[in-house]
């Protein structure tokens, strides 16, 4: 087959994570067969798993974390024990003001971190864990609180998490798989800001209940993610209770509808795809008793899913117009494996995977395309992907889509064939340029436009992070030679001059990385 | 890969910004509106909390029978400790918002109770989209209210002065009225030949990323000196009070931007709301030390300010069974500023009475917000009544602007 050039950019930035640097051939296997080199991604086996030595099940760190919580809570209950009888007379009038003025570190985290069970962030430290994405955290020399203390297990658990899928990415051969979990795990996202829980899963949800069905069922996947304690936890369903349910009227608490709303809505059917504010309660009722596991256990293991029929709303329930008389669980079941299937979801996820992969505003052929493939395969991911791949306008639509800050700095890993051995550059990378890893700020995940990712702060922090990277490893490049793994014959002449006449190497790294053929895809 | 070095030894990064879910940016224009005439320099602001504000919880219907039923746990209350703070006989404000409070007796801040956009369901995303881009439906993100306005004001100097956290412009200053943007960062910059050897290639290669990178390069060169370094680890609140601060040293400059918009996120209080204090506390606090920021960096601009807080809908009357509230639809805006004719409730009250709850569940609107909006932005540039309805908030002639917002 002849070498396209212009074609091998689609196939290795647009639906990979860009040219490996070094011996890889990258750029010269994408030229040879465009097609080929995206598809062979799909066929290794278990491709899209992650099992790395050391990366724990869900149930596993959730009882690291009661552990912690628990160590937490005995220590704070001890310190202000001692506190208590120091002092007797109580700080009620002269603290108030101050406070409101300069308020304090852990009560701020906290508020953001959205920590609402008793159990979490009482501390300084465990505030800090809920929110501390990484190295950024680390106190600074002139911080009151002891610099060497050492990270906790919540934090140590969302580096190696990070750190295995990074290397995955850098490392991946065209990284369409990858690229693909990305996808569906921002389409099916949780925040580590949510809480220890959540920051201490956000790993463990990824690789249980996303990877293992990119290239399977979207039903499958609709199910493993509903049922993971990680998303019952980040919308609340594990609180939810229904309201004639022995606990219910026990404990006179009752529904909380936020995981029912979203799955509807931002999970499978889209708003405007044909539910109305009554199928979200009678969801929401459904799905009660959709719980994990505590500490104690008294459900099953800690940090398990479990079904709680304690807590789960009896009887019949209509959603979208169908009755669900079932019992239990199978009743919530029964209502995810309608919607997977409902014409709303093939439309909504078809045109959001064409907006992720080929443009802002797709063609419309091309999302029929997809919509069609889904429809016909009940939802085989696997077929709609090679449905993406097959089509014309995935090759032939301009290369518009700005790279995600996580794509860009991928992206760069892999060309510098640098395998990431700390997360932390990353993380601070990524909090910088406004994608948190696996925290975005609502549960409508991170935002997917060109025009969201090219803002004008955005660029000029791109620049500052490609001139500090080239600052320190491009003495020892050329950049000429990069730029043909990048980009081959596909190079503008003005790029190619503006590499060549940068005044030093360092500036010619910089230049190739914030290149638009570096930038694009 | 060896990137960001520095940030894993300083914690001045975005992070805490981001983490705050705070925004802002301004208009990239000077409008010609200064009045010699009564040396009025008018600046407007816009907030927008993200996720829902309780109204309910903030500025509560202490006197109205039903509401402490209804707010249960929560529920603020006329007296006791962290007793809600009395704005008349039957409004009590939330005890986090002590700055609010003096600017409401100073006459310089008023409520607009049981107020909503046009909006009736109960998207986050949706009703952001109405809320913002002032189309009474969803679906319209090409351009925000407020832009449309400024598109209906005289053009001046360009700015180059201005300041937003976030990836993006907040929708409603996105369109065609040029915006611009900055960030506080602990990054080494980049040298300026490197910057202006990529802008060349942008030139002619990719005008779209030549524009963003012109307009970054121009603020982060305005805004350098500026104290913007956050204190170490701070998140949330004190995220809310340095953007506010950073907005308002740039806004009070005399060729400064004269209008802008923040964006907060994290209304959405789904579970453990907490009352007078909790996580909703801790956020109000944040946003009363944004107003304060506002009051003390614009000097003596202020007195010319408006500003208004408004959020996509309200949330549910009664709390739900996790000591929260879910999606519901009435709630509050907040005005603040020297130039507000302040110090008054402005509401319709409804009541909360099951039969007054708009289907039976929310606080039933009786305001159209955009009559709020629609009433400053006449009183404070002069925009016309016709433009406002047809232009700033498409389709909406009935709604006519609110009179005397503005002293």
């Amino acid at each position: 087959m002849a070498r396209d050039s212009q074609a091998a950019l689609v196939a290795l930035n647009r639906f990979g994570f860009g040219a490996r640097g070094g011996a890889s051939g990258d750029f010269n296997n994408a030229a040879s067969d465009p097609r080929g080199f995206v598809v062979a991604d799909l066929s290794r086996p278990n491709g899209a798993l992650l099992e790395v030595p050391g990366l724990l099940s869900t149930p596993e760190l959730g009882k690291q974390v009661f552990d912690y919580q628990f160590e937490v809570q005995q220590a704070r209950n001890a310190a202000r024990a001692a506190q208590s009888t120091a002092s007797e007379t109580p700080p009620a009038t002269d603290a108030r003001p101050v406070e409101r003025r300069n308020l304090s570190l852990p009560s701020a985290a906290k508020a953001i971190a959205g920590n609402d069970s008793p159990m979490q962030a009482q501390t300084a430290d465990d505030a800090k864990a809920a929110t501390a994405p990484g190295a950024t955290m680390q106190p600074p020399a002139n911080s009151p609180r002891p610099p060497a203390e050492p990270p906790n297990i919540i934090q140590k658990t969302f580096r190696a998490e990070a750190l295995a899928r990074l290397q995955r990415g850098v490392a991946a051969e065209c990284g369409f798989v990858e690229r693909l979990v990305v996808f569906w795990s921002n389409h099916f996202c949780i925040s580590a800001n949510k809480g220890a829980l959540a920051r201490m899963w956000s790993g463990s949800f990824e690789r249980e209940a996303i990877r293992p069905h990119v290239l399977g069922r979207f039903a499958d996947m609709l199910k493993a993610v509903e049922q993971h304690p990680a998303m019952l936890f980040f919308l609340d369903n594990q609180q939810s209770l229904g309201p004639d349910s022995r606990a219910g009227l026990n404990r006179k608490r009752g529904l909380n509808e936020n995981l029912a709303r979203e799955i509807m809505e931002l999970h499978t059917l889209g708003v405007g795809g044909g539910y109305s504010q009554d199928d979200v309660t009678s969801f929401a009722r459904i799905i009660t008793g959709w719980t994990f596991a505590g500490r104690n256990g008294r459900l099953g293991p800690p940090g398990s899913f479990v079904f709680n029929a304690n807590a789960h709303q009896p009887g019949a329930q209509q959603v979208l117009g169908k009755t669900y008389a079932q019992e239990g669980i199978a009743q919530g079941e029964a209502v995810l494996a309608d919607i997977a299937r409902h014409p709303s979801t093939a439309k909504f996820i078809a045109a959001k995977f064409a907006r992720h992969f080929v443009a802002d505003d797709p063609p419309p052929a091309l999302v029929a395309k997809l919509q069609d493939a889904f429809t016909k395969t009940g939802g085989d991911l696997r077929a709609l992907a090679v449905a993406l791949v097959e089509s014309g306008e995935a090759w032939q639509a301009p290369l518009t889509k700005m790279r995600s800050p996580y794509e860009f700095l991928i992206a760069s890993g892999r060309l510098l064939a640098r395998n990431p051995e700390d997360p932390g550059r990353y993380l601070g990378g990524l909090n910088l340029l406004g994608q948190p890893l696996w925290s975005p700020a609502g549960p409508n995940g991170f935002p997917d436009t060109s025009a969201a990712w090219a803002a004008p702060e955005g660029m000029k922090l791109r620049l500052d992070i490609s001139a500090q990277l080239a600052a320190q490893i491009g003495d020892r490049l050329d950049s000429r030679d990069l730029l043909a793994l990048v980009a081959g014959d596909a190079a503008s002449p003005e790029t190619r001059r503006t590499i060549e006449r940068a005044e030093s190497r360092q500036q010619a790294l910089a230049l190739l990385l914030m290149a638009p053929e570096f930038q694009r895809r | 890969m060896v990137c960001c070095e520095s940030l894993t030894m300083q914690p001045t990064s975005r992070r805490a910004l981001l983490l705050g879910g705070a925004s802002f940016a301004a208009w990239a224009y000077l409008p010609k509106f200064a009045r010699a005439a009564d040396d009025r320099d008018p600046r407007f602001i816009v907030i927008i909390l993200r996720g829902a504000l309780d109204g309910l919880a903030t500025v509560a219907p202490v006197g109205d029978p039903d509401y402490a039923g209804l707010h249960g746990a929560i529920a603020l209350r006329p007296d006791g400790p962290n007793a809600a703070v009395m704005l008349d006989t039957f409004f009590g404000l939330h005890p986090a918002m002590p700055e609010f409070a003096r600017m409401y007796r100073a006459k310089q801040a008023a409520v607009v109770h049981a107020v909503a956009t046009s909006y009736r369901d109960r998207s986050h995303f949706d009703g952001q989209d109405v809320l913002e881009s002032g189309f009474p439906g969803p679906g319209r993100v090409q351009s925000g209210w407020l832009n449309r306005a400024l598109e209906a004001l005289p053009k001046g100097e360009r700015v180059v002065s201005a300041l937003a956290v976030g990836p993006t412009a907040p929708l409603v200053l996105r369109g065609a009225a040029p915006t611009v943007g900055w960030a506080p960062t602990a990054l080494p910059q980049a040298a300026d030949d490197t910057a202006m050897r990529l802008f060349e290639l942008y030139q002619h290669r990719d005008p779209a990323l030549a524009s963003a990178l012109t307009q970054g390069l121009q603020l982060e060169k305005q805004a350098r000196g500026e104290d913007m370094k956050p204190k170490p680890g701070a998140g949330g609140a004190a995220a809310m009070r340095l953007v506010a601060r950073g907005a308002a040293k740039l806004m009070a400059a005399d060729d400064g931007p004269r209008i802008g918009a923040l964006a907060f996120d994290g209304w959405d209080t789904h579970a453990n709301e907490g009352g007078p204090v909790g996580r909703l506390a801790q956020l109000l606090g944040g946003l009363d030390g944004a107003l304060a920021e506002f009051e003390s960096g614009l000097g003596a601009r202020w007195r010319d300010t408006v500003i208004v807080v408004a959020t996509e809908f309200g949330r549910t009357a009664r709390i739900n069974g996790t000591s929260g509230t879910d999606h519901g639809t009435g709630t509050i805006a907040l005005l603040a500023g020297g130039a507000v004719n302040g110090g008054r409730m402005l509401t319709d009250w409804p009541g909360l009475k099951p039969a007054n709850l708009y289907q039976a569940r929310d606080l039933a609107p009786t305001t159209d917000l955009r009559a709020v909006i629609k009433g400053v932005l006449h009183d404070q540039f002069g925009i016309g009544e016709r433009v406002l309805a047809d232009a700033v908030f498409p389709d909406s002639a009935p709604v006519k602007p609110m009179k005397g917002l503005v002293v």
